[in-house]
């Protein structure tokens, strides 16, 4: 029995001088999974190249995330949120009541959302009206507001094969599903029309109009994947007529396995989505609490490190994965070394 | 029929004809019976085939993780890019950071091919790229750690970009790669020359077990390593914990505890607990041990007290039967020779019942080594590259995932070169539980009494 006394009061010590002593000497970050693999590979970068441990790095969703973030401000809270989308005012206001008010804003750069489908299958070349067309719970027929009747993308566009419609989007605690919504469907709404329809049917109002607008249907044809790509991917290999929404550096990582749509006529590539040819882009954050600079070793470094020409430039690691970079990167930069926090104030 | 099957009293018919021919009723028992046995030995064959499917196509899928690709260079180690001040001053090289190194490996390549006279079409950088994100990363760790080597030319053994590997293992092809903007053909072609030249060749991989993980751009450097101590130290803290809490429990309700309303209640919350899904049990951890005792998310020390409240349920109860399967004769023996109550426990039933008690520890353990959803809400699944703790408390404080962890991490990365990482880690997990459950059918093999 004395080897499990003896190491049962070591344990006991250990956790005692841990709490006492609980400075956390590493970055602890977590959120969106499209900023994951950036945020990992400045993580390890970071750990190579400062006497600083490597950062731990945790998805889960930028919404998520931006929950982990506001829960306040101390060592058992994350020092820095990823988001592939902007923090919501809802969200800032959650932050302050939970006392996180200097919050840190940095633009990484821009990622383009692309539709692929697998590889062997028909190729496509959507407009967002196409997509509205075929995802959206309500369209417009000859005048009149109807439950979606297509079935197949030949129902939708005659220049489509009449492949039945099966989309997988990203559930809603993704990022992506927003600019999803914004950029694609809505914009398809409008286009169609179906906008005016229904703002008209909502008594003008405009806010009750866009939501009508980007509820998608719920006959199965519209599937919403809450896990990673990986797992749209697989829906997709096993489902040959799937369409999936697929990040662009995702779907650069597999081009043995599937094919990409054009967007408006415009092939999604970093060099599209710089010049903004192409559509379906969305900027990527992250947000860093300042309270917690200059407590936790490292953070500000870790701030500066990501946005530095090397790591964040048209020629560092992140381009070369996927990003595309920032073309205003240096007043990022001058932002995070000032500290800037949100709201204008510096 | 003859005389003697005349009709009974109850009037039923008796038994018709001769012992050794069988009636009809028989032969349909008979052939229920045959048939029972042929489902059950249908049931286990299809096990038996799920079986060996699962493990055929673990070792297929993964056992590509164990071995890798590697480029084996003479890299000059040019003061002018390293030490300019060549003082040797450590603070100075370390200012170097790894972009700094990335000019010397694509000189050892020009080097390299003027050495074996090819001449290649490729750029310096496209020449570079062939190997892992990691070269420069190893070449800055060398020099830090050997410093006084600066300006010596020194043999590197680098990871081949995760792509290459690929190519090496069959997984990439030059039709596979068609519009992959990572790799082109010509430098496919590159590398067949340089096989040829035994530049490169593919070996066993060492560092897939003992590495740490790596991020999105370079699965050839991710391992095992780093996770597999994260697990040990956190069935260090369960084994510290739940075998002494949930042995003395058990003795205690077992052998002490009085009959009455309240070890009843707490008997049935055992097995209640018993069957709490874990992911509960991980909500309760991030409440309990780290948003009100402060303790440090990620660490090994909160996943092993998170799995500590998992296990002890199965250890108790394990523990219980094994000790009510200790005939009371012992017990009634001790005490009439005059041992107190206590010594009968220990002296003499619980050496009895230890092997029970160990193996249903060890399968406990087993049980909570493959455990991830508790893990999830602590923060111990994500992307966490520490290096090797280099004590118990670092072991235990400092982030790191574990063995599922790292497997569930793996399987979620775009690149599907760390698919085949995720199989091969499931090979490790599988031989440790294997293992595990082995020394727990040994045990109860070598030491059980049966009475």
């Amino acid at each position: 029995m004395s080897f499990v006394k003896l190491s049962a009061s070591a344990l006991a010590i250990a956790a005692v001088s841990a709490t006492a002593a609980a400075a956390r000497d590493q970055v602890q970050v977590a959120g969106s999974s499209t900023v994951l693999p950036y945020a990992s590979i400045v993580a390890e970068a970071f750990g190579e190249n400062f006497d600083f441990p490597t950062p731990v790095v945790e998805s889960g969703g930028s919404s998520a995330g931006l929950k982990r973030f506001c829960e306040g401000v101390g060592e058992n809270t994350i020092d820095v949120a990823n988001a592939s989308r902007k923090i919501k005012d809802k969200e800032i206001a959650a932050c302050a009541e939970n006392g996180v008010t200097d919050i840190i804003e940095v633009r990484i750069g821009y990622d383009g959302i692309v539709f692929a489908s697998d590889i062997n299958g028909n190729g496509f070349e959507f407009t967002p009206t196409d997509w509205f067309l075929a995802l959206s719970d309500k369209v417009l027929v000859d005048g009149a507001l109807v439950d979606n009747p297509n079935k197949t993308w030949a129902d939708v566009n005659a220049a489509f094969p009449a492949q039945p419609i099966q989309a997988y989007v990203p559930g809603t605690k993704h990022g992506t599903r927003e600019v999803f919504e914004d950029k694609v469907i809505l914009a398809g709404c409008e286009a169609t029309g179906a906008f005016e329809a229904l703002k008209a049917a909502n008594g003008d109002d405009k806010k009750a109009a866009e939501k009508a607008c980007i509820s998608l249907r719920t006959d199965g044809v519209s599937v919403d994947i809450d896990g990673d790509y990986t797992e749209t991917l697989a829906r997709i290999e096993s489902n040959k007529d799937g369409i999936g929404v697929f990040g662009l550096a995702f779907y650069e990582n597999n081009t043995d396995k599937l094919q990409v749509a054009t967007m408006s006529g415009v092939v999604p590539s970093t060099e599209s989505i710089a010049t903004g040819e192409y559509p379906v882009s969305r900027p990527l954050f992250f947000y860093v609490k300042k309270a917690h600079i200059g407590v936790i070793p490292g953070l500000k470094e870790y701030a500066e490190f990501f946005v530095a020409d090397e790591i964040a430039g048209p020629d560092g690691p992140l381009a070369e994965y996927g990003l595309v970079s920032d073309p205003e990167l240096a007043e990022t930069q001058a932002a995070v070394s000032d500290e800037a926090v949100m709201g204008g104030a510096m | 029929m003859t005389e003697t099957s005349q009709s009974t009293e109850n009037g039923r018919k008796p038994h018709g004809g001769s012992l050794m021919t069988l009636s009809k009723r028989t032969a349909r028992r008979n052939a229920a019976e045959k048939r029972f046995q042929i489902y059950g030995i249908a049931a286990i064959a299809v096990g038996l085939l799920m079986l060996i499917i699962l493990v055929s196509t673990i070792v297929s899928r993964g056992v590509g993780a164990y071995s890798q690709t590697f480029v084996t260079l003479q890299v000059e180690l040019l003061e002018s890019k390293l030490d300019k001040s060549g003082t040797r001053d450590l603070e100075k090289i370390k200012k170097v950071s790894t972009f700094g190194y990335a000019p010397l490996i694509k000189n050892a390549f020009s080097v390299k091919l003027e050495e074996l006279g090819i001449q290649s079409e490729l750029s310096a950088k496209e020449q570079a790229a062939i190997l892992s994100k990691s070269a420069p990363a190893q070449l800055r760790d060398y020099v830090i750690a050997n410093p006084d080597k600066i300006g010596e030319t020194i043999e590197f053994r680098f990871l081949a970009n995760g792509r290459v590997d690929g190519y090496m293992k069959g997984r990439v092809s030059r039709e596979s790669i068609a519009n992959d903007k990572s790799i082109n053909a010509e430098q496919l072609d590159f590398v067949d020359i340089l096989v040829v030249n035994d530049v490169i060749e593919k070996t066993f991989n060492l560092d897939f077990i003992t590495g740490a993980d790596a991020s999105d751009q370079r699965p050839e450097a991710a391992g095992m390593g780093v996770s597999m101590i994260g697990s040990l130290f956190m069935m260090l803290v369960v084994l510290a914990l739940a075998l002494p809490i949930g042995v003395a429990a058990s003795i205690y309700l077992e052998e002490f505890a009085p009959q009455n309303w309240l070890t009843d209640v707490i008997e049935v919350n055992i097995s209640n607990l018993a069957a709490v899904p874990s992911i509960v049990f991980g909500i309760l951890g991030l409440a309990v041990f780290i948003n009100y005792m402060h303790l440090p998310t990620s660490a090994p020390l909160v996943g092993g007290l998170v799995l500590t409240l998992m296990t002890l349920p199965t250890i108790i109860i394990s523990t219980r039967a094994s000790l009510k399967s200790v005939p009371p004769s012992i017990r009634d023996a001790a005490l009439g020779v005059g041992a107190s109550k206590m010594q009968a426990v220990f002296h003499h039933v619980l050496p009895l019942a230890a092997p029970g008690i160990l193996t249903g520890t060890i399968i406990g353990l087993a049980q909570a080594l493959g455990e991830t959803a508790p893990l999830l809400l602590i923060g111990m699944v994500g992307f966490i590259a520490s290096n090797a703790p280099d004590s118990l408390a670092s072991g235990l404080m400092s982030p790191n995932s574990a063995m599922p962890a790292q497997i569930y991490e793996w399987a979620k990365r775009a690149d599907p070169a760390f698919y085949e990482r995720a199989w091969g880690g499931i090979i490790i997990l599988l031989v440790f539980l294997i293992t595990m459950n082995t020394v727990a059918v040994i045990l109860r093999r070598r030491f059980e009494r049966r009475w």
